[in-house]
Order: C-alpha cells, then sequence, then structure tokens
C-alpha cells in the first residue's frame, strides 16, 4: 500500500479538527479540535518519515507529541484560571479584548 | 491484503471519532471519542511499523491528555449541561471552509507522484530512535526536557488555589 491513503486519512482527521476548533463554543472543546489536528500531523510525519526510510519524520514526532502534551496541559490550566475568574469557559463570552 | 484491510478499518475508526469529537452534544463524551481515536492513531503508528510511537501515543495522549481534560470539564463543570448548544452560530462557514481545506489537500496529494512502496528500514526503528535521540537529536532532547519542565511548573502555577 502506498504513502497516499495514509496523507488522505491524515488530511481528513485534519479538517474535522479545524471545523471543531472554528465551532465548538466551549474553550475545551477548541482544545479537542487541536488535539485532533496535532494528531493527523503526526500520522503524516510518521508517515512520510517510513515511507521515504528517513527517521527524522519519527524523532521529530516524538517532539511533536511531548510539545503538544504540554500545550495542552498550559492550555487546560488557563482555561481552569479562566473559569474561576470570569465563571465562563464559552469562548463567546470572553470578549474583554474587543474594541 | 491484510495491510489494507485493517487499515480501511483504523480509518473507519479514526474519521468516525473524529467526526464525533466535534459534533457530539456532550463535551465529555466528545473526550471519550478523542481517547477512542488517539487510539486508532496508535494503530496507524503500529502499521507504520512505529512501536515505539504507538506506545508513547497512547502513553501520553490517550492515558495523559484524556485524564487532565476530564479533569478541566469536572472543573469547569456547571456550564457544560446537555441544554447548552455547545456550538456557535458558524456550522455552515466552517464546514464550506473544512470542506475546501480537505479538497485542496486532496488535489494536491493527487497532483504528485509518492511512493508505492516502503522501503526498508536499516534496522529496529526502536533502536533507532533511541540512538539518534542520544547522539544526534540530544540537544533537542534536553531542551524539550527542559520546556515540559516549565510547562508543567506554569501549569501549576496558574491552577494553583487561591490566596
Amino acid at each position: 500500500m502506498g504513502l497516499q491513503p495514509y496523507l488522505l486519512l491524515s488530511a481528513t482527521v485534519f479538517s474535522i479538527g479545524l471545523f471543531g476548533v472554528m465551532t465548538r463554543r466551549n474553550t475545551i472543546g477548541i482544545l479537542l479540535g487541536i488535539e485532533l489536528m496535532m494528531n493527523a500531523v503526526n500520522i503524516n510525519l510518521v508517515a512520510f518519515s517510513r515511507y521515504t526510510a528517513a527517521l527524522s519524520g519519527m524523532i521529530f514526532t516524538v517532539f511533536t507529541i511531548c510539545i503538544t502534551v504540554t500545550e495542552a496541559a498550559l492550555g487546560l490550566a488557563i482555561v481552569i484560571l479562566l473559569f474561576r475568574v470570569r465563571h465562563t469557559v464559552m469562548a463567546d463570552h470572553l470578549d474583554l479584548l474587543k474594541g | 491484503m491484510t495491510e489494507q484491510i485493517t487499515f480501511a478499518a483504523l480509518a473507519v475508526i479514526l474519521v468516525g471519532s473524529a467526526l464525533a469529537v466535534v459534533l457530539s452534544k456532550n463535551l465529555f463524551h466528545a473526550v471519550l471519542w478523542l481517547a477512542l481515536a488517539l487510539t486508532g492513531t496508535a494503530g496507524i503508528f503500529l502499521l507504520l511499523d512505529a512501536e515505539f510511537l504507538a506506545a508513547v501515543q497512547l502513553l501520553l495522549y490517550a492515558g495523559g491528555i484524556i485524564t487532565i481534560v476530564v479533569f478541566a470539564i469536572v472543573v469547569t463543570e456547571r456550564l457544560i449541561g446537555e441544554r447548552l448548544t455547545q456550538t456557535n452560530m458558524r456550522i455552515g462557514g466552517a464546514a464550506l471552509v473544512s470542506a475546501v481545506f480537505l479538497a485542496f489537500i486532496v488535489v494536491v496529494v493527487g497532483r504528485h507522484a509518492l511512493p508505492v512502496s516502503r522501503p526498508e528500514m536499516p534496522g529496529d526503528l526502536t533502536r533507532l530512535i533511541g540512538e539518534a535521540v542520544l547522539t544526534r537529536y540530544v540537544l533537542p532532547f534536553e531542551l524539550l526536557a527542559v520546556l515540559m519542565l516549565a510547562g508543567m511548573l506554569g501549569a501549576i502555577y496558574f491552577a494553583r488555589p487561591e490566596d
């Protein structure tokens, strides 16, 4: 089986994640969409790495996975702090910076 | 042949659960679907001979992220009842943008000649990754450790009890 099906699968998952980021009102839901997109990117990296026999793609995947986990932990900490200060996690209620 | 069947099954699981993540009304169900999607991705990694990455995926993503997301939902629980709409008014536009994006990638992928067979990897992948991380990529690896420590400290600082 060729590389193409893997790329198409990852593009599909990425688009679904993009849709989630754009439509979710809850900030935690937005973070879930971002996780889906990151996941699609990882599939792409591993697939390219395997089909070109270049190891750097897989090493990079280790790094992206770790960075995503850190980002999720920090993002959720910010969500919790936001909830404590503003008593809402809905993105369309957080319009303090709107002119 | 088995590879095609396994890939098709994993693709169905992955796309189906990803759709459930973005469409389900209840955020808690969305997280559980995300766990399935991340496990499906680990399956894809196994299919690509990356056993180590599949294990990392299960441990860090499916184990770690799901746990902290569930914690965050429990903490902010008051506002995620079923009666609140979880999606905004831009579903049509967002679907359009996503579809155009997907179509663009499909066209680009379709226009290029891509490898159809896998070259042999020079040895065991897990061993190769371990060796590369501790030799050629040792500096980024150590920087990653510092980044994760800083991230964890930041998360603890943000979520500290009020004083």
